[in-house]
């Protein structure tokens, strides 16, 4: 092979193309919360993408209280060895120490995730020294852009998670869907001017004029409880759901979770969302967004 | 413009390798290849219902996770009607999580499958995510220069049965590219490069 036609990532690992492109794998699928190897057999059998391996799921992290860090690397490594599909954890924003302790743990994905109690209050995570991706929250698309250009290979909306309420999910996706299509009027000037104000290079502004859609792949999470919530998010947009809560806080959650796969897949069909919505059993209680005082809201949280 | 002769050969060339090309579009990358597929002229089909199968002329099994592909799709009874369609000539390929997907024999793979194609294949054989790769590969059958392969937590072909050929291997000796009539394996990802001839590769192969 002459040296000019080899590309220039032959033998390369930890690579853009392969941290986006795992995420482009995961497409269509949903992603659930896990806190034993057990509940992730059940994710895996009813057909999840992917588990993210936590101690506790966001709705009993919101009912202890008190700091919420990084699970025990015990409690990720035996979800790790109890299935084969990928296995995500969670860091602190900004602890950057916590990412690499995932990243030696061999962790398909980190979410550097509002769920857990901030550890830097200036930086998130320089994403781009890792090997590993990540994916990050955002609530509007200046925030999107700006995890994208630190390296989230992937974002997920950020709901407010642990509430079974989809209501700041839909703001959310609305939010950086709807900023994606205003982008489309602008003229040059006019991009100059957003870059500016999400803080990030005229380039990355530019590329999303262009292409209408992030460069990463776009998931919903936070609040969904329901097959229908599913279906709901994706066809605002979503590429694909992160349930948390949602499952294993329900009266059945292997039911729950493939009807909440079914429903991300067919979401465009509502006769196959009722006949798997069928006698679920209860879902998780949830809670209104107005019981839930200003400073324990987590969506909040990074910026 | 100049009208061709009907039996020149630029003009048998010219005509579409196949009219209608599907993408099983349950979980995965599904809309990468279908964006390829329209790239290249070839109308494009998001297969989500087994009767859909029928209206298409060859299908492309996306990456994903084989593990929810694998379950949705035997809900739904597309694996029957998969096993008739590919018994008619229909071709299919598989990438990745597809190509464990049409494989006869996984081992220790959770939920049925449509094993169609005579070969072994493992499941995350080079690790975990930050082992993902990508390499320079040589394949005869695209031609002289290599083909840069994208390897996201990939499967091996750990054995081909007879019949089988190996298509491309990795410098150690590793198959990550085979076929057996119209049916293709691959356990990289080129659907999401912008080389096409993969693509076209299999699409010629519905060519009577």
């Amino acid at each position: 092979m002459g040296s000019q036609q080899t590309h220039e990532n032959n033998g390369s690992t930890g690579t853009w193309t392969l941290k986006t492109g795992l995420a482009q794998m995961l497409k269509g699928g949903v992603i659930m919360d896990v806190v034993t190897p057990e509940h992730a057999k059940i994710a895996e059998d009813a057909g999840a993408c992917a588990v993210m391996a936590l101690e506790r799921v966001p709705a009993d992290i919101r009912a202890a209280g008190g700091v919420a860090r990084m699970s025990d690397p015990e409690i990720v490594q035996r979800i790790m060895d109890a299935v084969t599909i990928p296995v995500m954890a969670k860091c602190r924003i900004g602890h950057f120490v916590e990412a690499q302790v995932l990243e030696s743990l061999g962790v398909d994905y980190i979410d550097e995730s509002e769920v857990l109690t901030p550890a830097d209050e200036k930086y998130h995570v320089y994403k781009h020294d890792f090997k590993v991706p990540f994916v990050c929250g955002a609530r509007e698309l200046g925030e999107a852009l700006r995890r994208i250009h630190e390296g989230a290979a992937m974002i997920r909306s950020k709901g407010e998670a642990g509430t079974g309420n989809i209501v700041e999910a839909v703001r959310h996706i609305r939010a950086i869907t709807e900023s994606i299509r205003a982008l489309a009027d602008l003229d040059e000037r006019g991009l100059e001017t957003k870059a500016q104000e999400y803080r990030v290079p005229i380039e990355l502004v530019r590329q999303v004029a262009k292409d209408g859609k992030l460069p990463v792949v776009l998931f919903c999470a936070g609040g969904i409880a329901t097959p229908a919530d599913a279906a709901l998010m994706m066809q605002l947009g979503a590429e694909g759901n992160f349930v948390g809560s949602g499952i294993f806080k329900s009266a059945d959650p292997a039911r729950r979770a493939k009807a909440i796969v079914e429903a991300t897949t067919h979401f465009r069909d509502p006769k196959l969302i009722a006949e798997v919505s069928r006698g679920l059993g209860e879902a998780m209680r949830g809670l209104t967004l107005e019981s839930i005082p200003a400073a324990e809201r987590l969506a909040g949280r990074g910026w | 413009m100049s009208k061709l002769p009907a039996s020149s050969s630029l003009a048998r060339d010219a005509r579409p390798l196949t009219a209608r090309a599907g993408v099983l579009g349950l979980q995965g990358d599904f809309a990468e290849h279908l964006a390829t597929l329209e790239r290249i002229g070839v109308e494009p089909v998001d297969v989500r219902r087994p009767e859909q199968l029928d209206t298409i002329d060859a299908l492309i099994i996306p990456g994903g996770e084989s593990t929810t592909i694998g379950k949705l799709a035997s809900q739904y009874g597309f694996i029957e009607k998969l096993r008739d369609r590919t018994a008619e000539g229909m071709p299919v390929w598989g990438t990745c999580a597809g190509a464990i997907f049409i494989a006869k024999d996984v081992p220790g793979h959770p939920h049925p499958l449509a094993g169609l194609m005579d070969m072994t294949v493992e499941r995350n054989a080079f690790g975990r995510q930050v082992d993902s790769f990508e390499a320079d590969l040589d394949v005869a059958e695209l031609g002289p220069s290599p083909f840069h392969a994208v390897f996201i937590r990939a499967p091996l072909i750990t054995h081909v049965g007879r019949g089988v050929d190996v298509l491309a291997t990795l410098h150690d000796g590793t198959v990550v590219a085979a076929r057996q009539g119209r049916l293709l394996a691959t356990s990289f990802h080129p659907e999401l490069t912008r080389d096409e001839r993969f693509h076209r590769y299999f699409l010629s192969l519905g060519k009577p």
